[in-house]
């Protein structure tokens, strides 16, 4: 029922333009770099008196939440009124029902509130493409966060991050650490880490938590963290599911800490000037050391501020797209 | 289809910017402004305005706005993520500021700009320049000093390029679109 993900062509319109933003797969790195430009001049906004620009005024933006997401919906919701759009909320709860079904009645249902884009998180993969497949003309779809496929916006604010820190994208080694297995965020990562071309990527974590596939998208696998991470400029710590810890994925919380938690030990293998990424919220002392999140080399409070002005770019492009005729002399 | 001619170099823009800054200190010196401030419109706004700027010698750094963001027409034209960050290293509130925009046509840029110096603070006055002004207007919004009015025929826009050198051309376009 649910369009199978990576149909990317559904984001851009006839001009190559976003339409939708669903996942970076298919991007390519010019709209990756356009996202990240119209961001820097976004991030100024929050400086100023007055926090709003009246890009969008008078659009309706839906916020659609399957899942629950306080940090990533207000930071949507932030996002929306610093462009001056209108925002409403709604939290479903999608587990009753048949689900195509269900998603499709509401989604008629909020059209007919004349809503202009709909952000939407939902525990199933493919959920943002198939709401996008179905909307009428005209309006966006932007993907909060859909099952363990992608999650964009995140992707996106990581990149912006790490362009402040270290400007050009080619020279750089990134790892990856943690659950790469069923973390959308990490997909997303690779991806546009990818298309950026950076010089080298690298995952680590537990056999358990590394798709076997990993080889295919273009990284290196490491086990051991201390290797991993020898000579990185950036380090990406993922948030560590604790449901996973049930399914004998993973031994103890404990024993998880012990080999692959981020100490201020352990990060001197990395490069003098590395910075600490982390998509929040951390597990304090089972992904890594508080010396390590509140340290000098952790940027993870950034991330979360630079989170609004990306959306804000993200928002803004999709809603403002160009017909043809209307190309500007 | 464009067509473009020359109209003024380098040297000659110059010598109009050197006009416009002594221009400017006599309507400071009649308005009784001392420690003004300036802000120039990107892109070729702020060219201007980095010269006037030196030639009066201000003490606060230049503002700069890109106003991509205030169009009225943005729905129509899209959005240009080109959009540079708009720069005020100055506090606003209370201030006289001096507003540079190169060519002054409709007025609609200098009503986006000042709807964006408000969102900064409260200017206790904007006084507007601009190097070129020509007819066209379509907002009650006129420039105190600027450095030349050409007569320009239907279809015909004034273009500065730069910022070294500056370089100004006229286009020639068969139907107007946005000014």
């Amino acid at each position: 029922m649910y369009a199978r993900p990576g149909s990317e062509n559904l984001q851009l319109d006839a001009n190559g333009r976003l339409r939708h933003f669903l996942t970076i797969e298919g991007l390519g790195r010019q709209t990756l770099v356009d996202i990240l430009n119209a961001a820097e001049s976004f991030a100024g906004v929050s400086a100023r008196t007055v926090k709003k620009v009246p890009v969008l005024r008078g659009k309706v933006i839906c916020n659609l939440f399957f899942e629950t997401s306080t940090r990533t919906r207000t930071t949507f919701e932030l996002a929306a009124k610093r462009l001056s759009a209108d925002v409403v909320n709604f939290n479903i709860n999608t587990s009753a029902t048949s689900k195509g079904e269900t998603l499709l009645d509401t989604l008629r249902n909020l059209e007919a509130m004349h809503v202009d884009m709909f952000v939407v998180r939902h525990a199933d993969s493919g959920a943002a493409h198939f709401i996008a497949q179905h909307v009428s003309p005209g309006v966006s779809v932007v993907n909060a966060g859909d099952g363990r496929h992608a999650h964009p916006t995140q992707a996106m604010l990581d990149m912006f991050t790490i362009r402040r820190h270290k400007g050009d994208f080619t020279p750089l080694k990134i790892a990856i650490v943690g659950d790469i297995l069923h973390s959308r965020v990490a997909r997303s990562q690779i991806h546009a880490l990818n298309a950026l071309g950076v010089s080298e990527l690298r995952v680590i974590g537990p056999r358990t938590l590394i798709p076997t596939a990993a080889g295919t998208l273009g990284v290196h696998v490491f086990h051991d963290l201390e290797e991993g991470i020898r000579g990185v400029d950036v380090i990406i710590m993922l948030r560590l599911q604790k449901e996973r810890m049930q399914g004998a994925l993973l031994p103890s919380e404990h024993e998880y800490f012990q080999l692959w938690g981020l100490t201020q030990k352990r990060l001197a293998a990395a490069k003098p000037d590395v910075i600490v990424m982390h998509p929040g919220p951390i597990n304090r002392g089972v992904e890594m050391e508080s010396a390590v999140a509140d340290g000098p080399h952790s940027v993870i409070l950034e991330q979360v501020s630079y989170g609004i002005a990306v959306r804000m770019a993200v928002m803004s492009m999709c809603l403002n797209v160009l017909s043809p005729e209307e190309q500007p002399a | 289809m464009t067509e473009t001619s020359p109209f003024l170099q380098h040297e000659a823009i110059l010598d109009l910017i050197e006009g416009m800054a002594r221009e400017i200190g006599d309507e400071l010196a009649s308005l009784g402004i001392e420690q003004p401030a300036m802000v120039g419109i990107h892109t070729g706004g702020v060219w201007v305005a980095q010269r006037l700027h030196q030639l009066l010698g201000l003490a606060d750094p230049l503002g700069t706005l890109d106003i991509s963001f205030y169009r009225d027409d943005l729905t129509r034209v899209g959005m240009n993520p080109e959009v540079k960050p708009s720069k005020i290293p100055f506090d606003v509130d209370g201030r006289h500021i001096i507003l540079v925009d190169d060519v002054l046509q409709t007025g609609r840029t200098v009503r986006a700009a000042l709807n964006e110096i408000f969102d900064w603070g409260r200017p206790a006055s904007v006084t507007l320049v601009a190097l070129i002004e020509r007819d066209g207007r379509e907002l009650p919004i006129e420039a105190r000093v600027v450095g030349l009015r050409p007569t320009l025929r239907e279809g015909e826009h004034v273009i500065l390029s730069g910022p070294d050198p500056l370089d100004l051309q006229i286009a020639t376009s068969r139907q107007r679109k946005r000014g």
